[in-house]
């Protein structure tokens, strides 16, 4: 895999490529040894208990967490050189809202927004996909409850039209209503060309969104009767 | 790099208007020195006339420290880092953000500062050219330094006590400049104050260059 | 991130499994040896200087250890920019235990040029430009130890610990700068040799004062390297243990 190749429009290479892939934190092995292959437009569920290490595989593949051994490629960067160029093509959210408490919605989806390189449009329409236009839109995020809140960042991912969406999540803490948003806005980008991976604890519903599931155990891919073959999904 | 700067910058300081910390807290702290160290010096000896460059930029460091602490604070919270880090902005420019808008920051600080000074201590305000050119070096040689520092310490607990610990010895030379020059500005003699100027302009200088391409590895976790 | 980007060793160095080697003992010997020497003259043989009398003799071990003070802080500048540009491991400790050291020898010219300035000149302290910059250095070599004791992972603290190491040199360059300018402002009294005559034995003594504190300041700067590169080691150790530990986690759920 060349570092740096643009990545091919057909589809024929994956999205994520990762082989014995191990990522440290400190000292501890989050990711002990992952193999995982995503296509294009697949919806991937990333299951497994508290500390398997669904949020360093996230964090990983957005290139914030260096690999210190294996293959790791991503949208056509190999992660292992330059981890750096992958990360504003994706999109995480994360279990930190990622805005800064004390200003406006609107003031935080458009900073983000020109900070990823998009135009003040794309923050706009976001905010109207995510209902946060009209009042919301000038309260302190800091006032905000947990769902207002994760429609923000929400709104700051898709006005970057991500390629890769990390999703660490996405449900806790929402109300009803709030997940079938995120529902609607995942498969609408699936369908628009984009890949996401997701991690939940939402079994039920996110095995209905969901084209493959992944488990993780102890730092790897586990063999999952779900997914078929060694953990890998086709 | 400009654009992303200017981004960061305009963010930064919309922050401070909104939540008032720097005019709320750090001002009165600069004031609160000013009135302290008349305390300790006794208004009427003298001393506090002969002292007053020193004192004025040395609550002008403390103060500073203080506006610096807070810019990086604002990033600690709730994954903005990480934000930052995947939001496609150059390093080079968030520095040169951070950076302008701390030296905003700093500069009115220094500017209600100087009223203070001119009121409490009684001093005659000459050579203003001078005054000045120091103010606005002296601002950038601490604003660079300080957010070069800052990134250095960001993020660790430890982060309140290694900060001075690391930026007051480096700031020593700016205090000793932007000290002299002040007495040759106020003293009528400010050839003598150039000279200073300079060497605080190279110290800017420097800085700003090793926060263009120190900052990006610094922003790393790892 | 662990022993893959260990940087080319020396050959004495490498797998050492104890901090001593037949090289450093010889080096060693031969420092101890001259340190005698120094000890000879500038204790008995050389003669006393008229203006500062005794006192005079503590310049033999004060202004050598001044100089190597800033050749360690030099030498830390250059291990923090090879290991910024190479990502050398090896670099990054050498910058390290020359901090280290060069802390030591500065609080030695602090400690050294007070016992000087005493008899000399009836106090402990001057703001004179030499002393006043060499506690400067002491500052700001203080605040890179600091930086290096932070609880982060490895390649983050050697990061941040180069960034400011790198800028020690231009830090000391004008730190000193603006010391002498605003000292000489002053006349103030200066621990000098200026005004004494050294030469023939007192230069002498002086000239092997230099060896002798420089073969000192290697022996130490190598030994505490050493220590530096085993403790790494023992951290990085166990790599594979903890990732079948890991594994395992996933087999019982």
């Amino acid at each position: 895999m060349e570092p740096d190749h643009p990545i091919s429009r057909s589809g024929t290479e994956p999205v994520v490529h990762l082989r014995g892939a191990v990522a440290l934190l400190g000292r501890f092995p989050a990711l002990a040894g992952v193999d995982l292959d995503v296509d294009r437009r697949r919806i991937v569920l990333l299951r497994g208990a508290n500390g398997a290490g669904k949020t360093t595989l996230l964090r990983a593949l957005a290139g914030l967490v260096p690999i210190s051994a294996g293959e790791a490629v991503v949208l056509g960067v190999d992660l292992r050189v330059d981890r750096q160029s992958v990360r504003h093509r994706v999109g995480l959210l994360a279990h930190g809202t990622g805005l800064y408490d004390e200003l406006s919605v609107a003031d935080n989806v458009r900073f983000w927004t020109l900070a990823a390189g998009a135009v003040l449009a794309d923050a706009e329409s976001a905010m109207v996909r995510l209902g946060l236009d009209g009042r919301l839109s000038d309260v302190s995020v800091g006032r905000l409850s947990t769902g207002q809140r994760r429609r923000t960042s929400l709104a700051c991912l898709i006005a970057r039209r991500p390629e890769l969406w990390l999703l660490d999540e996405p449900h806790a803490g929402l109300d009803k209503e709030g997940r079938d948003v995120v529902d609607e806005l995942v498969r609408d980008a699936a369908v628009a060309g984009a890949t996401i991976i997701l991690s939940s604890h939402e079994l039920d519903r996110a095995i209905d969104l969901a084209d493959e599931i992944v488990t993780l155990g102890g730092g790897v891919a586990l063999d999952d009767s779900g997914a078929g073959g060694d953990g890998n999904v086709a | 790099m400009l654009h992303d700067a200017w981004l960061i910058a305009r963010k930064d300081l919309k922050l401070e208007i909104r939540s008032r910390v720097a005019l709320n807290q750090v001002v009165p702290f600069a004031l609160l020195v000013l009135v302290l160290f008349a305390f300790a010096l006794d208004p009427d000896r003298g001393l506090l006339e002969k002292a007053t460059p020193g004192l004025y930029w040395i609550a002008v460091l403390f103060s500073g420290l203080l506006a610096m602490q807070r810019s990086f604070a604002v990033e600690a919270a709730d994954g903005v880092t990480d934000a930052l880090r995947l939001s496609g902005l150059a390093p080079a420019g968030i520095f040169l953000g951070k950076t302008l808008s701390v030296a905003v920051q700093l500069l009115v600080l220094e500017v209600l500062l100087g009223v203070g000074v001119a009121v409490l201590y009684g001093t005659s305000i000459t050579g203003w050219l001078l005054l000045l050119a120091t103010i606005v070096v002296a601002t950038a040689a601490i604003s660079t330094a300080g957010t070069l520092f800052g990134v250095v310490a960001a993020g660790l607990r430890v982060r309140e006590t290694l900060l001075p610990l690391l930026l007051l010895p480096v700031l020593a030379p700016v205090l000793i400049g932007s000290t002299r020059a002040f007495e040759a500005a106020l003293s009528g003699t400010p050839s003598e104050g150039w000279p200073w100027v300079g060497l605080m302009s190279v110290f800017a200088a420097v800085y700003v260059v090793a926060g263009i391409f120190g900052f990006g590895p610094l922003m790393e976790e790892s | 991130m662990t022993t893959e980007t260990a940087g080319p060793l020396e050959a004495s160095d490498s797998g050492p499994t104890s901090t001593g080697s037949r090289t450093t003992m010889i080096l060693g010997i031969v420092t101890l040896f001259a340190l005698g020497v120094l000890v000879l003259l500038g204790l008995i043989l050389s003669p006393a200087e008229e203006n500062q009398s005794d006192a005079v003799r503590i310049m033999y071990i004060h202004v050598p250890s001044a100089t190597l003070s800033y050749v360690g802080c030099f030498l830390t500048a250059i291990g923090s920019a090879v290991f910024l540009w190479r990502k050398s491991r090896w670099w990054d400790l050498v910058a390290y235990a020359s901090a280290e050291v060069a802390a030591l020898f500065t609080a030695f010219t602090l400690v050294t040029g007070m016992l000087w300035g005493r008899p000399t000149w009836g106090v402990f302290w001057v703001w004179d430009a030499r002393l006043t910059s060499e506690a400067m250095l002491m500052l700001l070599l203080l605040g890179y130890l600091a930086v290096r004791g932070i609880a982060a992972d490895y390649e983050v603290r050697a990061k941040r610990a180069a960034i400011v190491g790198l800028l020690l040199v231009p830090n000391v360059f004008i730190v000193r700068q603006s010391v002498q300018w605003w000292r000489t402002l002053h006349q103030t009294p200066t621990l000098s040799l200026s005004g004494a005559e050294i030469q023939g034995l007192m230069l002498f003594s002086l000239f092997t004062g230099f060896i002798a504190i420089t073969l000192a300041f290697i022996w130490m700067v190598i030994h505490r390297f050493r220590v530096a590169w085993l403790e790494e080691q023992v951290d990085a150790e166990g790599l594979d243990t903890a990732i079948a530990e890991r594994r395992a986690e996933g087999v019982v759920s």
